[in-house]
């Protein structure tokens, strides 16, 4: 099914999510547009990671509910749901007993992909995420920490999904590499064009690869700005945040846009 | 040495007693597997069930073996044969490792692999199947090795009841006065042990995930 273009590829509408009466999310409602990128900013606690699950049904809200592609996602089939959704973490969770190439064809071959197309799609996705070929062969405790998460997004990527969710995908990795990966996913999402929502904590990432932020705060959507809204905002959550991160923020919030 | 030269003279029937041995042993294993990885699997996804079912287990180890022997020699179609009891009863003591050993080893799986996984859309068995067992099968496994080491021990009690085994030499011999029959039971015995923890070592280590 594809979305008329007007038409937002997930939207929350008035969710709640509650754990042992404790409100970890209370009334969202939020559209994410197709092709876009929405960074959810927040502490740790805020609830962004409560959201991303809430999509893919990790979780199941307790009112309220999660449309993807304009059906509550409660109607679809799970297993369907969650292969037509990419789904990347901070700490990669590759299986350690499969190597690089079994972990990446993984959902193409239990979709009954014939064999040789899920070799040539895991040398595609291998090449696209920049990792040599000979890794294939590999297995995960062999890799560096850029490397699995490189094989992390390869594996979320392999069955094309239209949305990828991110949890902290590059927050466990030195400045350098995640500066790497951070541009290299700029120039992948320029190709593929998916809609993304990824959690961050860090403002520079989410000005940097964000198309949109939204500021979340102990279980309750702050704001929705572009990263230019964002350094002005006049929001004192917004303001907080840009305090606490300083300077030289104006140069990353150009290059995430696309 | 004598005792040697005791085992070598009655050679024959040493082996017979230690066929009849891995039977007992073999067969009751094989029923604790067969039971103890799917009640392991049970209790680790369904943590309500892990006390009641450890504890069960744990009651049965406590019981002295010869007195379990003795409780269930009257029951109907068990009784009426020495080695059905004496499998029944191997097998109830070996349950506790392997249904221990398959909880642990599923546990300790990360938690962000199984989350990864089922984001990727892996059906309950898929993981199961594909992820979980892989990834405990050396923890599993180690728990069945700790069962048959237990259960070798075990069964030559299990002559007490008259279900054979390598226990008749050592009863025998206690009965006689006889170190050198006592010990053409224990040391077979001993070496079945061995052979069994060695073996399954071996299983363990081939079946290890990476």
């Amino acid at each position: 099914m594809q979305p008329t273009p007007a038409a937002p590829v997930i939207e929350f509408r008035n969710v709640s999510y509650q754990v042992a009466g404790t409100h970890v999310l209370r009334n969202l409602t939020l559209q994410v547009q197709p092709g876009e990128i929405l960074a959810l900013l927040g502490r740790s606690g805020s609830g962004k990671t409560t959201t991303l699950k809430l999509v893919n049904r990790l979780l199941s809200p307790t009112s309220g509910e999660v449309l993807v592609n304009g059906v509550p996602n409660v109607n679809a089939d799970i297993t369907r749901l969650r292969r037509s959704i990419g789904y990347v973490i901070q700490e990669v969770g590759l299986f350690p007993h499969f190597n690089v190439a079994r972990n990446i064809g993984l959902v193409p071959k239990i979709e009954g992909w014939p064999e040789a197309r899920v070799r040539a799609r895991v040398e595609e996705l291998l090449q696209m995420a920049g990792l040599a070929l000979e890794l294939a062969s590999r297995y995960p405790h062999q890799l560096s920490g850029g490397q699995r998460q490189r094989v992390g997004v390869a594996r979320a990527l392999a069955a094309d999904p239209e949305i990828l969710l991110m949890d902290e995908p590059f927050g466990a990795l030195d400045p350098l590499t995640r500066d790497e990966l951070q541009r290299e996913f700029i120039s992948l999402q320029r190709r593929l064009r998916k809609t993304v929502v990824f959690v961050t904590h860090d403002l520079r990432e989410a000005m940097r690869l964000g198309s949109r932020i939204a500021l979340m705060e102990a279980g309750k959507l702050v704001t929705i700005l572009s990263p230019d809204e964002f350094l002005r905002s006049a929001d004192p959550w917004a303001a907080a945040y840009v305090k606490a991160f300083g300077d030289r923020l104006e140069s990353t919030a150009t290059e995430g846009k696309s | 040495m004598n005792v040697f030269r005791f085992i070598l003279q009655n050679r024959s029937q040493v082996l017979e007693l230690t066929g009849e041995h891995l039977w007992l042993v073999g067969l009751s294993t094989l029923f604790a597997t067969l039971i103890g990885i799917p009640l392991g699997i049970v209790i680790a996804h369904w943590p309500r069930l892990n006390k009641p079912v450890l504890a069960g287990a744990n009651i049965i180890q406590t019981v002295p073996s010869l007195a379990l022997f003795g409780f269930l020699l009257p029951v109907p179609w068990l009784g009426d044969r020495a080695d059905r009891l004496a499998i029944l009863a191997l097998t109830l003591y070996a349950l506790l490792p392997i249904i221990r050993n398959t909880y642990t080893g599923i546990r300790g799986v990360d938690p962000a692999v199984m989350e990864a996984g089922r984001g990727m859309g892996l059906t309950e068995s898929q993981l199961l199947l594909q992820v979980e067992l892989p990834l405990a099968v050396s923890v599993i496994l180690s728990g069945v090795r700790t069962a048959v080491v237990i259960s070798v021990g075990l069964a030559t009690i299990a002559a007490a009841i008259g279900a054979g085994g390598l226990g008749e030499f050592i009863f025998r011999g206690l009965a006689m006065v006889d170190n050198r029959v006592i010990l053409a039971g224990a040391v077979p015995a001993a070496i079945l042990a061995l052979l069994a923890d060695v073996g399954v070592g071996w299983l363990e280590r081939r079946l290890q995930p990476r």
